[in-house]
């Protein structure tokens, strides 16, 4: 049964809201834009990605952009001298274009699909969602679950050698940087709807499922986390833009680590 | 303590209509839905308004104040600056049968679309047995109230008309309540990814802002079934997994 609904007549942006509707996706879509523009830069840039203290054999902090660092282990594949970033970010990126939160997120700022609740589209009956591509690859977040998992592994690696001063334990402003954006993308991807669902979400009767009461707790764990999945999202997008900022920064010696000890 | 309002009502139907202008008196402690009812008995006696409880448990008074669906019983007065003009339009994803009134009726026919509950076989000692963890799990669910601000605010519905090949949020919620209960045996993934259309939600989240019994509908219902569906059709890992197992489920 196909009728027409009063609002299928309003144009783009019609709506009876006196409230500021338009803040919200406008600063949404700015902190995309700004993230982009300097993450394409800073990913092309292929230098000043790591730092350690003068005079020391090995880095302290390595750029989250480049981490991990592929051309370091695998110095003999000519492929991962050409912009290194490249075989790194594209996951990420992908895992954040397929997030639920960050579907929502960019529905909203970029697509302007819809921009605001109860605020018009100037669209027709030609929307297909998710059930059409190229937006039902979405299905796929799953599977850059399964590879994100892997790149947190890797951030805590470089969590713990942001402490290692060649050999030393130390602490700067920087090993606070990097641990903020490896505490909150490993929360970011721990409150993840897919690992929700995974964990205990698929069960029905967690009383008659095999193992049902730890997958209850676990999954009741994730629950809270999730409701803060929003939270994590720009958080997480936030600080790994300024880790790399910082340690560029450090790098071109334009800005001193302070060292707590 | 009273004073004059200037509210803003849609008169007309689904041919076309205005936002008429109206001044009307309004006392301490009124909802909108009072301020409705004053301006039927003063001014517009046939202005047309749905409405039963006035308790927010009925569902039937809803409407856009301001361009937010909301119920209109639930709706304070004193939430309004004095000076500010009152906008209460129709639900805006129904034809409107007149004035405030729309015409929900083929909710009614997707609710029957949607097969019931279907138990599983008794235990062996003849009963059927839940724990109060798995009721609560579901229980959110049958908070609904049908009052449709969900499926009016679905851009969806309401601003693409997919009305014959999506369900809307509202029937996303109950096909969550049946899907996770645990005493039930019936398989609507296949019916979730065709006839209810769940692809079609891209999970903006409007109608979780807008539910009366704040009920998480995106991230409680429409995400765990677009996770179910994945799981069947879009896993193949999870279909390996399944072969391997020898389960259809």
């Amino acid at each position: 049964m196909a009728f027409t609904t009063p609002a299928m007549r309003h144009r783009l942006g019609e709506t009876t809201r006196r409230d500021g509707w338009w803040i919200n996706p406008a600063a949404m879509a700015l902190t995309f834009l700004v993230f982009v523009v300097y993450a394409a830069w800073a990913a092309i840039q292929s230098k000043y990605y790591t730092y350690g203290p003068p005079g020391a054999e090995h880095y302290t902090y390595i750029s989250p952009f480049y981490s991990p660092p592929f051309q370091e282990y695998f110095p003999k594949v000519a492929a991962f001298k050409f912009f290194p970033a490249f075989w790194v970010v594209w996951l990420p990126i992908a895992f954040r274009l397929t997030c639920y939160y960050g579907r929502k997120a960019y529905y909203r700022s970029i697509m302007l699909s819809p921009s605001a609740c109860s605020v018009g589209k100037g669209a027709g009956r030609g929307y297909n969602g998710e059930s059409a591509l190229p937006w039902i690859l979405n299905n796929l977040h799953r599977y850059f679950l399964y590879l994100i998992v892997v790149l947190v592994i890797f951030h805590w690696f470089h969590f713990f050698q942001a402490f290692n001063f060649d050999g030393r334990f130390g602490m700067g402003v920087g090993s606070l940087v990097i641990a903020a954006d490896t505490i909150l993308l490993s929360l970011y991807v721990a409150s993840c709807h897919s690992v929700r669902h995974l964990i205990g979400g698929s069960v029905d009767c967690f009383s008659c499922a095999r193992a049902g009461e730890a997958r209850l707790k676990a999954w009741e764990g994730v629950s809270w986390l999730n409701q803060y999945h929003n939270l994590f999202f720009w958080a997480s997008l936030i600080t790994v833009g300024f880790a790399d900022l910082y340690i560029r920064l450090c790098a071109m010696s334009i800005w001193t680590d302070v060292r707590f000890f | 303590m009273s004073n004059k309002m200037h509210l803003k009502v849609f008169r007309g139907d689904n041919s076309g209509g205005e936002l008429r202008d109206y001044q009307v008196e309004v006392d301490e402690g009124m909802v909108v839905l009072d301020v409705v009812h004053r301006l039927q008995a003063t001014q517009a006696p046939d202005l047309s308004c749905r409405w039963n409880c006035k308790a927010g448990k009925c569902g039937s008074c809803s409407a856009e104040v301001n361009g937010k669906p909301r119920l209109m019983c639930m709706m304070r007065m004193d939430l309004f600056k004095p000076d500010e003009i009152i906008t209460i339009q129709p639900l805006q994803a129904f034809p409107i049968v007149r004035d405030l009134v729309t015409d929900v009726s083929w909710n009614f026919e997707v609710n029957k679309k949607i097969p019931p509950f279907k138990p599983k076989p008794k235990n062996p000692d003849g009963t059927w047995r839940m724990m109060q963890y798995e009721v609560d799990r579901v229980q959110e669910f049958r908070k609904c109230l049908e009052c449709y601000l969900c499926q009016n605010v679905c851009h969806v519905l309401r601003n693409h008309g997919k009305h014959d090949v999506f369900f809307g949020p509202r029937f996303m919620v109950r096909l969550a309540g049946l899907e996770m209960h645990p005493l039930d045996d019936a398989d609507r993934v296949k019916l979730m990814r065709e006839a209810a259309g769940i692809g079609y939600c891209n999970i903006t989240k409007c109608c979780t802002e807008v539910c009366p019994e704040d009920i998480r509908i995106t991230d409680n219902a429409i995400i765990p079934l677009k996770e179910r569906v994945a799981d069947r059709y879009y896993d193949p890992l999870a279909m390996l997994f399944r072969a391997i197992r020898g389960k259809n489920r």
